[in-house]
């Protein structure tokens, strides 16, 4: 038994303690989605950092073309006036 | 009734302990990484329970006996693990199957230790039997998709159970003393438990397309001290660094 490069790669998303959403911790290979979100338990999980676990084929994320940074993301750079700064927020609404 | 808990909580320990170390074994051996690093986890869950496990036996024997001394100052004679668990760790379908059989008994065995009358095993199988629970549904996964895998997988698998289920029948043996544990309401009735396990291991084979076997055999002596060959070559090299250094901390 050896890991081929017919084993499929599924990310993992996991949802820790806090309440906060699932986030990307990484990826397992896995022959298929049950024992990914094994396999997934096992490598991420093992120190309590988990309270749900997501696998996500890696084939079916859709990916942005690194070649499109220019028109995608360099736009917003000038745009300061979308950052939450400019504005006074009241104690009362804390942390956001 | 004091010397029988302390020799049924040190045969869950041996066990434990024993077992743990054949799936510690796979490190850096196993078929993928994520694997090796799930029969770790596996193997460290057992360690843990060895650890409660001795720990009480020592407590109840009085005789100021920590979970090293009887983990790693013991021989092999003085070992009260049945023989399923000595066995050498094999290929990894062998492994598979040993989990299997091991899991579907310890999981509602544990649960049923939960409601012990010794509150101190009811809480280390509390904890223990959610890991079990775990450990039931990785070997069960691998069991069903091995055995309904590729040729080769198959006859691995098929070579496995074979292998194991004629040491599978001692887990459900007991003796006179571990009887008397049970009508005090202390341990559960092994016996009992026959249904189960055949339901579910029965469950997991036929979803793997495999032959059940007749019946789970009755090779078995470990309770007693009749051991396998292989038992104490494991324990000589579990044990020597600890004998080697015996004040030694880490």
């Amino acid at each position: 038994m050896t890991t081929t490069t017919t084993t499929p790669l599924w990310e993992v998303f996991i949802r820790p303690r806090s309440g906060l959403p699932h986030k990307h911790c990484g990826s397992v290979h896995a022959a298929d989605a049950e024992l990914a979100v094994q396999a997934a338990r096992d490598v991420y999980t093992r120190r309590g950092e988990s309270v749900s676990i997501w696998v996500v084929p890696s084939a079916a994320i859709v990916a942005s073309d690194p070649n499109d940074k220019d028109q995608l993301f360099e736009p917003t750079a000038s745009k300061i006036y979308r950052h939450p700064t400019f504005y006074d927020i009241p104690d009362e609404v804390g942390h956001m | 009734m004091t010397s029988a808990v302390f020799t049924f909580a040190l045969s869950l320990a041996d066990d434990a302990l024993v077992l743990g170390h054949r799936l510690s074994e796979w490190s850096s051996y196993a078929p993928t990484l994520e694997e090796d690093i799930a029969l770790s986890n596996l193997g460290l869950d057992l360690l843990g329970q060895a650890r409660l496990f001795y720990t009480l036996a020592g407590d109840v024997e009085g005789k100021g006996r920590d979970e090293d001394r009887l983990a790693y100052f013991r021989d092999a004679s003085d070992f009260r693990c049945i023989q399923l668990v000595q066995l050498p760790k094999g290929d990894f379908a062998f492994t598979m199957a040993r989990q299997l059989a091991y899991a579907a008994f310890m999981q509602p065995y544990l649960d049923a230790l939960t409601r012990s009358t010794e509150p101190r095993l009811a809480e280390i199988a509390a904890k223990a039997v959610k890991e079990m629970a775990y450990h039931l549904r990785h070997a069960a996964e691998w069991v069903i998709r091995l055995g309904d895998g590729t040729e080769e997988s198959r006859r691995r698998m098929i070579d496995g159970v074979a292998a194991v289920w004629p040491y599978a029948g001692e887990m459900f043996e007991m003796d006179d003393a571990e009887r008397a544990l049970a009508a005090a309401g202390i341990a559960p009735d092994r016996t009992r438990l026959r249904t189960t396990w055949d339901y579910t291991v029965g469950r997991v084979l036929r979803e793997a397309t495999l032959d059940l076997p007749d019946a789970a055999g009755q090779q078995s002596g470990g309770r007693h001290g009749r051991h396998t060959p292989h038992l104490a070559p494991m324990l000589t090299e579990m044990q020597s660094l600890a004998r080697a250094m015996p004040e030694a901390t880490w």
